[in-house]
């Protein structure tokens, strides 16, 4: 196990340098001169130079990318073009909105799409499994900028029981009140998570219960439930614990539009005006978290598969089949 | 001054480029809803432009001017919502006899929010930072004619300029005075004005609360809160669900009935100072040709572009000047929209069977729009335009910078910007040698009629050369709460003074 978490450790280290190399020269491709953004209109050729030498965007790239690292190792993601205010403390506070919303709005999803996906599996001849089923179906095709906007017109703006947008300035200094500011925007996340999580949830139960092992297990006289949970749960969980990862991922990655349909100062708008500005160190700032966040997401999911399935321990080290 | 490039490229979104036509500003009041007012009211303005940091030298855009000019900060002038400039921190000037030397002197009484007493010392430092090399403030370069700032005594300041400039006073009212000793003017402040900064949280929200030692009349209310959004429909939101009390520049006409056809809410009209422009490069065919000028100007019907984006709200104009601006004249009849006109000035020009041309077009609201009616307006006179759609970096790069077009839409946000026309370099690169001296003649006048009656005779000029053709004026709408009073209409260059707003209930 040692062993397996070394190499993964490693793994990850490496993953995440070539993402930053990737994230830095894609950056540098985009067209645009961050400069623009730093001189007044009408400014000089020479104005215009020593706004990128302010920035340091007239050194080459090799140095400017490992000024970068350099910057990055001591836990500094460097200085804001456009607002000369530093990107790190900035990513901190919007983390304070887009972890709490990416985690409630992952558990809810897990709350309800695990025992709805069970209950169209199991229930799937059923007027409730097949209904499920399709609510699930048309879930997947919903946008979700199109659900908060039909959440907000019916809770917010018709029946006033919660606010349409915005995060209180004080952010979590009143818990009751930033928890008021999250409930639309984590219900929209959940609803379209839980609807693609059902389906899986679903297939994975259906192979489950389509088994030999739990044939076998009913055989010998185990009741369903009690083969169920001795010998399907493991087994069902292992695909369903992947397909999280990656869903908890992509909504941390997609939280930007649910941010800007609710008006929430997350990291999601952060990069959204980083990009928007070509402020190259916020938007490396924040995807280089993100990308941290991601792949620890996926080392996680692993490691959990891992515990879970012994038959696994094998395969992912790396080493013998 | 021309399109606002600290929006351009400070909030930088397209959309929020769109949204550049907050021109306006001052300290008018709405109607008051008369009766008894909250003294100690929470007032909660919603606005899509937040500042990018705190210093307006060092790139704080647009949003920092609407939130904190007026309201933390003061100048020696201060510009009311109707335009006239109005002595503030400078109790009384004097001008030397060749308009060169001006003599301030300041308020009595008045104290930082840190406590430190204003002094001559202050208002130099403050000048010298708007004119240092790294400031990237849009009035710069207005006021590089100072050439001398000397401070005889604690309440008095001597400027001489290195020449006339009868829109110095004008000029002095966008710089703020600041503390000479202060620190860290990117994320705090300390100015002389009505409200101290509470609290500023990015991404979020602005509060502002009322500073006791005010050395004038205190704010009408407490607190002012300013919320910001990136999309204008969850600002309307805000607005209908009471978590906001004002919008200051709606920018969605689509969204304008909602309100109107409510009664809690009450739908201002202001003046805007926000022009959209069809600019030709007079230096590119066919446009160095006056009458293909005049020509296009007269086949584009304004009226039925500004019905179709703004419905009833903005208004036609026929040059650079918006009537807010001193020498204001209405010249909509200068090449008033007339096809058969448009015609005869094609066919005498030597483009009886039309030409063809490429609109270089910023990819934002409202632009597309306009670029598609032109080109059917055109069409109609054998005139073919491709609409090249361009974003906000290219449009600086290629049209501003490089003058590699033909011609383009652009909004300019400014008042007072008729003076670009006297610059032959300026990006459309209208050339008339009478003109530029007349602009040059009005900065140098020794008063405002004879800048005025100058200024006018460039408006009406260049309207006769089509030097541009100006398609419509934005319209400034503000929208609030029929429970709040005394908010600005007009918000020129987009201050949003806070103070005179009151609350009840």
């Amino acid at each position: 196990m040692a062993r397996y978490l070394l190499r993964r450790l490693a793994f990850l280290a490496v993953s995440l340098a070539l993402a930053s190399v990737v994230l830095f020269v894609l950056l540098r491709m985009l067209p645009g001169d961050p400069a623009n953004a730093l001189t007044a209109v009408g400014a000089s050729p020479e104005q215009i130079a020593a706004a990128r030498h302010s920035i340091g965007s007239d050194r080459p790239l090799p140095e400017q990318f490992t000024h970068w690292l350099g910057q990055l190792a001591s836990g500094d993601l460097g200085t804001s073009f456009v607002s000369s205010l530093p990107v790190g403390p900035e990513v901190t506070a919007r983390l304070d909105v887009t972890v709490p919303l990416t985690l409630a709005a992952f558990v809810l999803a897990v709350l309800v799409a695990v025992p709805a996906g069970f209950v169209a599996a199991y229930k799937r001849r059923t007027w409730y499994g097949a209904l499920l089923s399709g609510v699930s179906q048309l879930g997947i095709a919903i946008p979700v900028f199109w659900l908060g906007m039909i959440l907000i017109a019916v809770f917010a703006l018709n029946a006033g029981w919660l606010p349409s947008g915005g995060f209180p300035q004080d952010g979590w200094s009143d818990p009751a009140e930033a928890f008021r500011a999250l409930v639309l925007p984590v219900v929209t996340i959940a609803l379209v998570m839980s609807a693609s999580l059902i389906r899986y949830v679903r297939s994975a139960t259906l192979d489950v219960i389509g088994s030999d092992y739990l044939r076998t297990a009913r055989a010998l006289g185990s009741s369903f439930g009690r083969a169920m949970w001795r010998h399907g749960l493991r087994n069902g969980a292992v695909p369903v614990i992947s397909v999280l990862g990656i869903e908890l991922a992509s909504t941390l990655l997609g939280a930007v539009v649910v941010e800007s349909v609710y008006a929430l100062p997350g990291l999601g708008s952060l990069l959204a005006t980083g990009i928007a500005q070509h402020d190259y160190p916020v938007i490396q700032g924040v995807l280089f978290v993100s990308t941290l966040a991601v792949l620890l997401i996926g080392f996680v999911a692993d490691l959990v598969q891992r515990i879970i399935d012994p038959r696994l321990r094998g395969r992912l080290s790396g080493g013998a089949r | 001054m021309s399109t606002k490039k600290n929006v351009l490229y400070g909030t930088a979104s397209a959309a929020a480029l769109a949204l550049t036509l907050t021109a306006c500003g001052g300290s008018g009041g709405s109607s008051a809803s008369g009766g008894t007012w909250d003294k100690d009211a929470v007032v909660n303005i919603g606005s899509l432009y937040e500042p990018q940091n705190l210093d307006n030298t060092a790139g704080g855009g647009q949003g920092v001017t609407e939130a904190l000019n007026g309201n933390v900060y003061e100048g020696l002038f201060r510009l009311t919502d109707d335009g006239k400039v109005e002595k503030l921190l400078a109790q009384d000037y004097e001008t030397s006899a060749d308009g060169l030397t001006y003599t301030f002197t300041l308020q009595d009484g008045v104290k930082f929010h840190s406590g430190k007493e204003l002094t001559s010392e202050d208002v130099k430092y403050s000048l010298e930072k708007v004119l240092a090399d790294d400031s990237q403030s849009a009035r710069k370069s207005n006021l590089e004619v100072v050439k001398d700032i000397a401070t005889p005594d604690k309440r008095t300041v001597k400027i001489t300029l290195s020449k006339k400039s009868i829109s110095f006073v004008y000029n002095l009212s966008y710089v703020w005075i600041i503390n000479s000793q202060a620190k860290e003017l990117k994320t705090t402040e300390d100015g002389t004005g009505p409200y101290t900064l509470n609290k500023w949280t990015r991404g979020s929200a602005l509060s502002l609360n009322r500073f006791a030692g005010y050395w004038g009349d205190a704010a009408a209310n407490k607190q002012v809160v300013f919320h910001y959004y990136k999309d204008a429909t969850a600002l309307n939101n805000a607005l209908l669900t009471n978590a906001i009390d004002v919008v200051t520049s709606e920018q969605s006409p689509d969204a304008l009935e909602q309100f109107k056809s409510n009664g809690n809410y009450k739908v201002n009209d202001g003046d805007s100072t926000t022009k959209l422009l069809l600019a030709f490069n007079d230096k590119a065919k066919p446009f160095t040709d006056v009458k293909v000028r005049q020509a296009v100007s007269a086949a584009i019907d304004d009226k039925k572009l500004l019905e179709s984006v703004w419905g009833g709200y903005g208004k036609q104009i026929g040059s650079m000047v918006p009537p807010t601006d001193p020498w204001y004249e209405d010249l909509t009849d200068v090449d008033a929209h007339d096809v058969k006109k448009a015609e005869k000035l094609l066919a005498e020009a030597g483009y009886a069977k039309g030409f063809s041309f490429t609109l270089d077009t910023p990819n934002y609201d409202p632009h597309p729009t306009a670029a598609t009616f032109i080109k059917s307006q055109l069409a109609k006179v054998g005139i073919t335009v491709k609409i090249n759609t361009i974003t906000p970096d290219e449009w600086y790069t290629k049209v501003y910078k490089n003058h590699d077009f033909t011609a383009t839409l652009q909004e300019h946000v400014n008042d007072r910007d008729l003076v670009w026309y006297g610059n032959p370099d300026f990006y459309w690169q209208y050339d008339n040698p009478q003109v530029t001296k007349w602009v040059e003649q009005a900065e140098e006048a020794s008063s405002t009629a004879e800048q005025t009656e100058l200024l006018k005779k460039v408006n009406r000029q260049t309207a006769e050369d089509a030097a541009s053709d100006w398609l419509y004026l934005y319209p400034q709408i503000v929208v609030a709460n029929n429970k709040i009073s005394g908010y600005p209409l007009n918000g020129l260059n987009s201050q949003f003074f806070a103070y005179d707003i009151k609350k009840t209930g």
